[in-house]
């Protein structure tokens, strides 16, 4: 009885992915004549092959290959300078370093959606409209991954630094030596959130790129669909689709501990 | 924003931390709780180091958030003129325009209609196969693994899955639907259109919410739930007097979460499926922004409604700090 709900769940969770990997699969006449098949057709590589190398605009290797530029790019700038600024708020006293942190705090609530006109214009005079640097450092300055890891460095034990500062060590080589192999699992954590964070940008790639090479895979579909009465290329647009949802998946299932830990340390 | 928006969200929430996956019965240590006022007793000397080390946050932060947020301020007291040479100091006018807009007044009732039913339909779901995998004694992982992947699909990727089942002339929905007698066209049926994107948003973030749920109930100790049921309270009366109450912070704190994810995050929903139609019965407050902003090309409206959603965001987190630190439990 239970295991029967939980399966009708799964089924109807699964099921708008299953339609689309089904459609992924079928030839266009198949789907435009409703109701379209509910188990996959033949034309897997065929449509496979024709978004990832020809696809409408753009192929979508290409796009595929910006977004991975982008989420990467945002995870790791995100954890690199919000691992500098918490250890220099942890582990140093100096001028103005409450009123920093409060300038951090306060990002929280300026979300891109917010103020998205002003935002493009500095964006746009700084000459980054269609660039990966356009893409990525607009949305790295994270409030959040500088509390997590300020939250992490007070734990770690007053004893190390002591005995770092004893020892004469540098406050980098104890930063290096000490706080990153610590901070490793964290590190992993927030790094698989972030990258899903990057992945699903969808309202600022859709500013700042107005050069199809440029655009990353998850606006480029509704940029594949036609204007007016034609009709659209569906077993393309729905193979784009399955590509898009592959690597964020796949990093959720693969690393589901880590993602688990990330989403409630992320979310304190 | 996607987890960006969560996580401010709750910053400080010891209830939501307690409660969250990850420290259910059978799993490892959970994150380490920190009072967020300790302070380090020893700390390296010095202040020109951790300048640099705070400058690339601070200064990616100025550039494009506090200058940006600035200049929707400043630019919501101006009109420019129609080539954009000048602008025309006008105070408080851009709002004045704005309140007396009727469709800007209609955004934020569809606003909240839609936050209410995207939270209300991402969460009874979500309780209730929680409920339900937190009984059953084999087979919760694989359930579990099969039901958070959708957090991992981006609401616009959502959006073109759901058009494509729901879409008027090969939709598989529609021609079933079609069957039945119901003629399905969300393109002319406002109404229609608002149930789809509700639908589509909502369906991510049941992952989301079942996690957070099922860690919860898992930490619901077995001696209340067994002394209820020695008292021969049923299975679902027990659930609704015993077990609901006690999941109250994890279900307050979800109902912020979702509310703040239907405002700021389900742009790319609306503009995949709806873009804002059919007359703008699908316009929320973030997607009129950017309507009016960006194909409109009317600043001063967009820059005085960034405003706007401003106040909103900072009253939310204000919200969620003060009611989640008082934990809301019987």
């Amino acid at each position: 009885m239970s295991h029967a709900a939980m399966i009708a769940g799964v089924l109807i969770v699964c099921f708008p992915a299953w339609l689309a990997f089904v459609a992924s699969t079928v030839s266009q006449p198949d789907i435009t004549k409703p109701p379209m098949p509910l188990l996959p057709g033949g034309h897997f590589l065929e449509n496979y092959k024709a978004a990832l190398f020809a696809g409408v605009n753009v192929p979508v290797a290409r796009m595929l290959a910006n977004s991975m530029v982008m989420a990467v790019g945002i995870a790791v700038g995100k954890i690199i300078i919000s691992l500098l600024s918490a250890f220099a708020i942890v582990y140093f006293r100096f001028p103005c370093r409450q009123a920093f942190f409060w300038l951090i705090f306060l990002t929280l609530m300026l979300p891109v959606e917010v103020r998205i006109v002003p935002t493009y214009e500095v964006v746009a005079n700084f000459g980054m409209l269609n660039s990966y640097s356009g893409l990525i450092f607009p949305l790295i300055a994270s409030a959040t991954a500088t509390f997590l890891f300020r939250q992490f460095f007070l734990t770690i034990p007053d004893e190390l630094a002591e005995a770092a500062r004893v020892d004469g060590a540098r406050p980098m080589r104890f930063f290096v030596d000490i706080v990153l192999p610590m901070s490793q699992t964290n590190i992993a954590a927030l790094f698989v959130i972030l990258f899903i964070y990057g992945w699903n940008q969808y309202l600022w790639p859709l500013l700042i790129t107005t050069d199809p090479d440029m655009n990353t895979i998850v606006m480029g579909i509704k940029q594949m669909f036609p204007s007016g009465d034609d009709i659209a290329d569906w077993p393309v647009i729905m193979a784009t689709s399955i590509l898009a949802m592959v690597p964020p998946v796949l990093v959720i299932l693969g690393m589901q501990k880590l993602f688990i830990r990330g989403l409630v340390d992320s979310e304190k | 924003m996607n987890a960006e928006t969560n996580c401010c969200v709750v910053s400080s929430a010891p209830t939501a931390k307690r409660f969250g996956p990850g420290q259910g019965r059978n799993s490892s240590p959970g994150p380490i709780r920190t009072k967020s006022t300790l302070e380090k007793r020893v700390t390296f000397k010095g202040w020109l180091l951790p300048l640099c080390l705070v400058a690339p946050q601070l200064l990616i932060s100025a550039a494009f958030f506090f200058y940006p947020a600035a200049q929707a301020i400043w630019q919501s007291l101006f009109i420019p003129d129609p080539f954009g040479l000048s602008s025309q100091f006008v105070g408080l006018g851009n709002f004045e325009f704005l309140f007396s807009d009727r469709y800007y007044r209609a955004s934020f009732l569809t606003t909240a209609v839609f936050s209410t039913l995207v939270t209300i339909a991402s969460m009874v779901p979500a309780l209730f196969l929680a409920v339900v995998a937190d009984r059953l004694l084999k087979g919760g992982t694989t359930y579990r693994t099969l039901l958070i992947w959708p957090y991992a699909v981006a609401p616009a990727v959502a959006g073109v899955l759901w058009l494509f089942m729901f879409n008027t002339r090969i939709g598989v929905v529609t021609w079933y639907l079609g069957l039945l007698g119901y003629d399905w066209n969300h393109a002319l049926n406002g109404g229609e259109a608002m149930g789809l994107v509700i639908l589509a948003s909502a369906w991510g973030r049941i992952s989301y919410n079942f996690l957070f749920f099922l860690a919860a109930l898992q930490s619901v100790p077995r001696s209340v739930i067994e002394a209820a049921a020695i008292d021969g309270a049923r299975f679902w009366k027990r659930f609704f007097t015993v077990v609901l109450p006690l999941l109250s912070p994890t279900t307050f704190f979800l109902l912020v979460v979702n509310v703040v994810y239907s405002f700021f995050e389900t742009f790319g929903v609306i503009h995949t499926i709806t873009s804002g139609g059919p007359q703008q019965s699908t316009t929320i407050l973030v997607y009129k922004v950017y309507a009016d902003g960006f194909v409109g090309q009317d600043l001063g409206s967009s820059a005085a409604q960034s405003v706007v959603l401003l106040l909103v965001v900072g009253v939310l987190t204000v919200v969620q700090f003060k009611y989640i630190e008082k934990k809301v439990h019987y």
